[in-house]
């Protein structure tokens, strides 16, 4: 498919990612080629091709025991955050 | 002091045995680092002062009759995108800039109770996406065998570090060649283990069924040995296999009479280096003379490689990048009005333009109305190009092929041009889609002096067929290692 601005705009939304015009225009154009080029997968006959999802050895993936183990606390889990309040994460308002 | 250009074997052996001091071998890596990082720009953060305590430590055990392990004293470079408690973990990106996790990769622990000593962090392309390292938010770093050129990507800092002999080992992460690229572009032997072979616990996530942490070195004994290290089941990641670990050491000397190599056909293409070419085909015939017998073979779904894997890893790490929101770590933007905003600004400042055009694809690829078109199909053509591995390991025990279609190319030369960057991973990244292991180690030089690298691949957990097979070509060729200058 031809990938147009009004596409990218889009999925710069659901991306949360803000974009000027001008970013607008350049990422319109390279990934208009880049999906123009990935196009060519429709020339792979899939039928009855079921689509690949496991791991190397289907037996692999497995849970580990249920034992329960500490945690790495309030504190460490905080350390990195940009805002933090009273033990959790601050943010902007979300409902008005 | 002790010699830099010693490898990580020989330093575990002189300091297990006495003869060498911990401190001694760390402090000849920082000497050489001085001398030669203002150039290559390889690392983005160093810790001496940690790394001399962890020496110190293992000098203690070695004098009260402890054994400190099988890394002893080996000054070690991890890659930016694996977690490291007590050094940034920032994966190059301005989002994680100075951020530090709350703990520590399987593979750090691993290597620490190895007795090796992690020297610094090295630059890679953000998020380990791209090919050339100047995708860093930091710097770019430069191929120490040339440095107007790139040292490959995204693993280039950990490369560019052992080429130069910085230190004799490193760890990179390999979603689509992020490990070999660099390796044969830098000269250094770079392996991609089997998915689920390495614990993936702490490596930041970017293409979760492709990624794999691997070694770099400048032997292919070295590569073993770091691998025996680093490899085994971790309950922390529910994707890491049970398979029993072998000593890759034990291989080394095998050699490769009557091993059935494959030469696949999709591999030497129009527009390739005639050089990498003709090397390749040169290792090829070193192999026969070794005993091995070479086989024509075909992987018809190669041409499909670069298309799958830009959407199977893109669409994957649009979810994986979805956690840097500006709330839980990292940066956050100073002026945002409300929550969507406080999104979409912080990612907007905190991301470089291939992170936010491979999460624009990814979210592309898994939209309503094209995830059937673009993501099932392309996992479609995945199981048809794991199939094509599966029926070739029927006539062969390895493949080889060039890993890279040319030599190192020069800094800015794609930078512009997305589509021509991802054209550079076109050899590498079937291994990741298929989740064999596969190696890179270096068969030659160009007429410019750049190393070519020459790939081997096997069957899933058949990393003992790789090693023996690059060890055997190691000897005959004689160009190993390979320390370069800057």
């Amino acid at each position: 498919m031809a990938l147009d601005s009004a596409e990218v705009r889009h999925v710069s939304l659901l991306s949360r990612i803000e974009l000027t015009d001008t970013e607008l225009d350049m990422f319109t154009r390279q990934l208009a080629d880049i999906v123009a080029y990935v196009d060519q997968l429709n020339e792979a006959d899939t039928r009855d091709v079921p689509p690949m999802e496991h791991t190397p050895r289907e037996d692999d993936n497995v849970l580990r025991d249920d034992v329960p183990v500490p945690g790495i606390g309030t504190l460490l889990a905080l350390g990195g955050a940009p805002d933090v309040a009273a033990s959790h994460f601050r943010v902007p308002k979300v409902v008005e | 002091m002790s010699d830099y250009t010693l490898s990580a074997s020989a330093i575990s052996r002189l300091v297990r045995s006495g003869d060498v001091k911990a401190v001694d071998s760390v402090s000849s890596a920082f000497t050489r680092i001085e001398q030669v990082e203002p150039r290559v720009d390889a690392f983005l953060h160093l810790d001496r002062a940690g790394a001399m305590a962890a020496a110190e430590a293992v000098d203690r055990m070695v004098a009260s009759g402890a054994d400190p392990g099988p890394l002893a004293g080996v000054p070690v470079a991890v890659k930016d995108n694996i977690a490291t408690p007590d050094l940034p973990t920032s994966c190059a990106s301005r989002i994680l800039k100075n951020y530090v996790p709350p703990y520590s990769a399987a593979v750090v622990e691993r290597l620490r109770s190895a007795g090796a000593v992690i020297v610094g962090k090295t630059n890679m392309d953000e998020f380990a996406m791209g090919s050339s390292c100047e995708n860093s938010a930091f710097k770019p770093t430069r191929n120490p065998h040339d440095l107007s050129r790139i040292p490959g990507g995204s693993s280039g800092g950990s490369a560019a570090a052992v080429a130069s002999a910085m230190v004799p080992v490193s760890l990179g992460s390999d979603t689509g060649g992020s490990i070999r690229q660099p390796a044969a572009l830098t000269g250094t032997v770079g392996f991609k283990p089997t998915y689920g072979r390495v614990s993936r616990y702490g490596l930041i996530a970017f293409g979760s069924s492709l990624d794999q942490i691997g070694p770099f070195s400048r032997t292919v004994e070295d590569c073993a040995l770091l691998m025996k290290v680093i490899s085994g089941r971790d309950p922390r990641d529910s994707t890491c296999s049970s398979t029993a670990v072998p000593d890759f050491l034990s291989f080394l000397n095998d050699g490769v009479r009557s091993l059935r190599i494959g030469l696949p056909a999709e591999y030497f293409i129009d527009g390739m280096q005639p050089e990498v070419e003709k090397s390749v085909r040169a290792a090829a015939e070193v192999f026969t003379s070794l005993g091995a017998r070479t086989l024509d073979i075909s992987l018809p779904h190669t041409r499909f490689a670069v298309a799958v894997y830009y959407v199977v890893a893109t669409a994957e790490a649009s979810s994986n990048l979805a956690r840097y929101d500006g709330v839980h770590y990292g940066y956050r933007t100073p002026e945002a009005v409300g929550l969507v905003d406080l999104y979409q600004k912080t990612r907007r400042d905190g991301f470089g333009d291939e992170v936010k055009r491979r999460i624009m694809l990814g979210t592309f690829a898994l939209s309503s109305g094209y995830s059937e078109a673009y993501y099932k199909k392309a996992l479609q053509v995945r199981s048809l190009m794991k199939r094509d591995f599966d029926l070739a390991f029927q006539d062969v025990d390895v493949i080889i092929a060039p890993t890279t279609p040319t030599t190192a190319f020069r800094i800015g030369e794609k930078i512009n041009d997305p589509l021509s960057m991802y054209l550079s991973d076109v050899f590498t990244i079937s291994a990741n889609l298929a989740t064999i292991p596969a190696v890179s180690l270096p068969c030659g030089l160009d007429s410019s002096g750049l190393p070519i690298g020459i790939q081997i691949m096997a069957p899933p957990f058949r990393e003992d067929l790789v090693l023996k097979a690059a060890a055997s070509l190691e000897r005959a060729l004689g160009i190993a290692p390979l320390t370069a200058d800057p």
